[in-house]
């Protein structure tokens, strides 16, 4: 198959800095796959194809680097992307609690999209802020000691 | 009590800059470093008994003293494990937080000792202020002339790059996340052979936790003998503990290695929080066995952790309340590894899907008696000697441990075909 899109000249210099970095090209997968998406959101199939031939490895071998990393999205995601914690501390201190208020507010699940593009939301393994759960990220930032009253003012921040 | 961790760390100002790090003293342990032999500094390593704070507990000297130093293998590296992931777990986001500066000096001075010339970071995605104020130290290290060619002008050369993971908690295994910077699926290696003689691209590495890299500069400033000295009992030095959870106060503290499991959860923590009781906790991650209000005053060092049934692992502890469900608290963690399961061997990749199908069947109330045995047959299917990496012998230590300190709980569930706390 030939790839319908292919990499632009800034998105080429980033990985090439990558792979000058490593002994061979393929071992700078990861850092490729994680450029593309940072210029495009999320790394379609055409995406994949174009990093592939680029790095001279096949789009199935690249695809199993892809699907095994949890913050690759092969799939589109919203403009804000939440990240909520539901490991064991952010169990213990409530995050079904904010998961609940979540879903009340923007009317979706793990692994949806509001239908206006806006925000995306995943689980998230343990985010490292054990005694603030519990926590959520929200693109880069970290948002800690939750509660009912201050995860609206939060989420309003995003548009 | 000495602090030497966290003696430089106050989040209530922004951390060292490189020169504020030097005035307090930063950087001298690697002058003195570079002035010695590389076997000399990991014969200091290995006699001070710094253990690995990762979880595994071993000799960080002996790990260092498998490399081959006998000038046959030109490129080596050195890699701080900063893919903390372990969930209850994070001390070494405040370490790289409050004092970026003291990990790359350990790092290099490390590197130094292995005679490796490129050295990595490999940080978890989400840590992004670590992130920033590592990339900014490692900037000024290069240009104060800590990093890159002839370092100080011993002849010494060493690279640092800062690797962010893209999110999976095997790449904390530490062959694992040499096949993650290989940019392939961070699926573990079969040992032997073992990194340290052929590791990253096949060249002999070392993988060390970040809080153990911390130690390494005290470590020679003060000698192996001032190391123990800090320890209370079986072990030496200082230990990054945590507790989450519902206590008054949950927090780090650098306490002396082998402070009782009491005063950390009622001096340090402040107790439980108003009108929850201690039912048990997860001394040190998510994968170690339950301890209860028997082992209250038992000592936080890996000999004694290990007499009383579990792991020291991470040193964070995880507090189960008497408002939580221990079937949904486990099956929290099942879900975890469940997730987290590289899918590399067949005991792992079905083994835990099935256990936490299990234990939301009991959780909701729509558990038969016999699934008691069942979940007991998986915590030995899925123990040690059965799987590639020790992802699911990890992952049955909470289970195993719930099965036999709050098994009425699991019966309970069973009997009333509901959760009692639902």
């Amino acid at each position: 198959m030939i790839a319908q899109e292919t990499l632009t000249p800034e998105e080429m210099a980033e990985i090439d800095h990558e792979i000058a970095l490593v002994p061979m090209r393929r071992a700078a997968a990861i850092e490729a796959l994680k450029i593309v998406q940072h210029h495009r959101g999320w790394i379609s199939d055409d995406s994949l194809q174009a990093i592939a031939g680029y790095l001279e490895i096949s789009p199935e071998e690249l695809d199993s680097v892809a699907t095994f990393y949890n913050l690759v999205f092969r799939r589109p995601v919203g403009r804000n992307i939440i990240l909520l914690c539901d490991s064991i501390s952010c169990y213990v201190m409530g995050y079904e609690k904010i998961y609940g208020q979540i879903r009340d507010r923007l009317g979706i699940s793990f692994g949806q999209t509001t239908p206006d593009g806006r925000f995306t939301l995943l689980p998230n393994a343990c985010l490292g802020t054990c005694d603030h759960a519990p926590a959520l990220m929200i693109n880069n930032e970290l948002f800690r000691d939750l509660t009912e009253e201050n995860l609206d003012e939060i989420l309003d921040r995003y548009h | 009590m000495e602090t030497p961790l966290t003696q430089h760390i106050s989040f209530d100002r922004p951390c060292y800059n490189l020169r504020d790090y030097e005035k307090n003293g930063g950087y001298q342990a690697l002058r003195k470093a570079l002035s010695l032999s590389p076997e000399s500094i990991t014969n200091t390593v290995q006699a001070s008994d710094l253990k690995g704070r990762g979880g595994a507990g071993f000799n960080t000297g002996m790990k260092w003293s498998f490399v081959p130093m006998n000038g046959h293998y030109p490129v080596k590296y050195l890699i701080a494990n900063a893919d903390e992931m372990e969930p209850g777990t994070f001390k070494d986001r405040m370490l790289m937080e409050g004092n970026p500066h003291q990990l790359i000096e350990g790092m290099i001075i490390s590197a130094f000792a292995i005679q490796a010339n490129i050295s990595y970071i490999f940080l978890r995605w989400a840590y992004k202020k670590a992130g920033r104020l590592l990339t900014h130290a490692i900037e000024e290290a290069y240009a104060a002339g800590y990093l890159g060619k002839n370092i100080l002008g011993t002849g010494y050369n060493l690279e640092m790059y800062l690797h962010t993971g893209v999110g999976r908690y095997i790449c904390g295994e530490e062959t694992a996340l040499l096949n993650a910077l290989e940019g392939k699926r961070a699926t573990p290696r079969a040992k032997p052979p073992f990194p340290q003689v052929s590791g990253l691209f096949g060249k002999p590495t070392i993988v060390n936790n970040v809080e153990t890299l911390c130690n390494i500069p005290h470590i020679i400033n003060n000698g192996p003998d001032w190391f123990k000295s800090l320890g209370k009992g079986n072990d030496a030095g200082t230990k990054i503990y945590g507790v989450s959870g519902r206590v008054k106060r949950p927090g780090l503290w650098e306490l002396p290695m082998g402070v009782s499991m009491r005063e950390l959860i009622e001096d340090c923590a402040g107790g439980m929080a108003n009108g929850y009781r201690f039912r048990g906790a997860l001394p040190g991650g998510a994968s170690t066995d339950f301890l209860v209000e028997e082992h209250l005053d038992i000592h936080l060092d890996y000999k004694s952790v290990a007499a009383a049934g579990s792991r020291l692992g991470t040193g964070t502890m995880i507090i189960l309340d008497d408002h939580t469900c221990p079937v949904g608290f486990v099956h929290n963690l099942e879900h975890f590894f469940a997730q987290e399961s590289c899918g590399w061997c067949t005991p792992c990749r079905e083994g835990l899907p099935w256990t936490e199908k299990i234990l939301l069947s009991i959780e909701r109330g729509e558990g038969r008696p016999e699934d008691l045995q069942l979940l007991e047959t998986h915590t030995r299917l899925l123990g040690p000697g059965n799987t590639f990496c020790a992802l699911a012998p990890g992952a049955m230590e909470p289970l195993q441990s719930a099965l036999k300190y709050f098994r009425e709980d699991f019966e309970k569930h069973i009997d009333q075909k509901k959760c009692p706390w639902r």
